[in-house]
């Protein structure tokens, strides 16, 4: 089940073409092939997809909807919170409709 | 804890007195209905969070629920899934997909039971490491196993994109990357199934814009609202619904509108142009042979394409589900998983006989776990 849990870009690599992103506290790199050149950079908020950037959520959205995902992990240890996250990012029937 | 699923993390989106407020507002809006409003869901991401939190329950008795293809995972017929294994069992091969794919079962055996036995197949968390291991093995035929609908398309583009600008040589593409209009064209155009509204999934067009539904309120007099997974995202894209048809418009709407547009993400609809092209034909799993439902390989990237490279060791008989299913007449709205002689009994989520009880967003497995049916 896809939560799309937003993420915030921390950091971009230009020359790989990726971003170090923020979900909820794990880090880890997403692809920006999906994106236009410079459309993404550091404090915007993203979605996630198998690896690679979908798509640019808008900041107000995105902090609403990370309020109740903090709610909701707040209640989890960091090994838990991680393995979720990536669970969530990792959905592959998000190829569904 | 340690049992803790992102489905039971869900919960947390089930805020009952929001569901409530729009129970109350699409109770309201439905006494204007001339006729009962037959909703069908697309996704399988929808089934599931509509049987999960019983919103047929919250809701007025003129409202129906019609459940449609689902999921990737569920619609790949066991030949696609036999390629795969065929495939895995060639020598100095590694077999590389995602996820879910891995368990379900094709003809005779399933990519897990083959990885059990010694094959090589390995799932990704993201494709472009698919190109990293290519890398770290020159001497063997990577080959990519690429399933989704339009959401996860873009991502085999982009792998595609790598491996040819860095001339890797050693990876190949099995492509089974379907497409929703058309499944939905097949559905309506067959007419048994009455659907009167849709509501269409937010994450295929976030990539693909909402427009891929434009075609639809026109040709069949149907409301259309792209919908978010959340309870409350169902329910407020069902209340849009049933205000379009109490009066009388059939239009596309967007509900999701956090993440969806109308053009959808352009950039990445360029990158599968470049690629991959609609295959005239494609066999859904339960529903049958749909024209123009799935993308292939260009002719020009034919070096590529595994079914073509391949295409000895691959067997070409289509194989159907278990006689009992009936999952291609539920796929097309015209029965309740219930209505199955063997589901919960020869049909299980740890044994599934058919496409619907496979993945865990089919509707007999959704029905199986959270309709209660079985006490
Ligand atoms: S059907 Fe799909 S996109 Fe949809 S929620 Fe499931 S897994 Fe994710
Ligand atoms: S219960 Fe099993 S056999 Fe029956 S329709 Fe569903 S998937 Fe097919």
């Amino acid at each position: 089940m896809c939560l799309s849990i937003p993420s915030k870009v921390v950091s971009v690599d230009r020359e790989k073409n990726t971003a170090v992103v923020d979900t909820m506290g794990v880090k880890r790199e997403a692809g920006l092939d999906l994106m236009e050149e410079g459309s993404v950079n550091v404090d915007d908020y993203v979605l996630i997809h198998i690896g690679f950037v979908m798509n640019k959520i808008d900041e107000e959205d995105a902090l609403e909807s990370l309020k109740v995902y903090h709610e909701i992990l707040a209640k989890l240890d960091e090994e838990e919170r991680s393995r979720v996250v990536l669970e969530d990012d990792n959905c592959e029937n998000r190829g569904a409709p | 804890m340690s049992e803790l699923k992102l489905k039971d993390l869900y919960d947390g989106f089930r805020d009952p007195a929001t569901i409530r407020m729009l129970a109350a507002q699409i109770g309201e809006a439905a006494k204007a209905l001339h006729e009962p409003l037959r909703i069908m869901e697309v996704c399988g991401g929808h089934t599931h969070t509509i049987m999960k939190y019983g919103l047929p329950q919250v809701l007025p008795d003129n409202i129906d629920f019609i459940h449609g293809p689902g999921c990737p995972v569920c619609i790949m017929p066991k030949e696609r899934i036999d390629h795969a294994i065929a495939l895995a069992r060639m020598d100095d091969t590694i077999l590389v997909t995602l996820g879910d794919m891995i368990r379900v079962p094709g003809s005779q055996s399933s990519l897990a039971v083959e990885r059990a036995a010694g094959r090589d197949i390995r799932p990704l968390y993201t494709p472009m490491d698919a190109l990293k291991i290519a890398k770290e093995h020159p001497d063997k035929k990577v080959i990519f196993f690429a399933i989704g609908f339009e959401t996860t398309t873009p991502m085999t583009a982009a792998l595609l994109h790598a491996a040819i600008a860095q001339k890797v040589t050693n990876l190949y593409f099995h492509i089974n990357h379907v497409l929703v209009p058309p499944a939905i064209d097949a559905i309506m155009s067959d007419g048994q199934a009455k659907i009167n509204a849709f509501i269409g999934p937010s994450h295929v067009s976030v990539i693909t814009g909402a427009k891929i539904y434009a075609p639809l309120p026109q040709k069949y007099s149907t409301p259309v609202v792209v919908c978010g997974f959340e309870p409350v995202d169902v329910m407020q894209g069902i209340l849009m619904a049933v205000r379009q048809q109490a009066e009388g418009r059939a239009e596309l709407e967007i509900e999701y509108s956090r993440s969806v547009t109308m053009e959808g993400n352009v950039k990445a609809q360029q990158l599968i142009d470049m690629y991959l092209q609609p295959r005239s034909h494609f066999r859904w799993r339960g529903i049958g042979d749909i024209p123009d439902s799935a993308l292939e390989l260009k002719p020009e990237f034919a070096h590529l394409d595994a079914e073509k490279v391949f295409a000895e060791v691959l067997p070409t008989e289509p194989i159907d589900d278990h006689k009992l299913c009936i999952c291609g007449t539920i796929l097309k709205g015209l029965a309740k998983p219930m209505e199955c002689k063997v589901f919960g009994t020869a049909c299980t989520p740890n044994s599934p006989l058919g496409s619907c009880m496979v993945s865990s967003e089919g509707a007999c497995n959704a029905y199986y776990r959270y309709a209660g049916v079985l006490g």
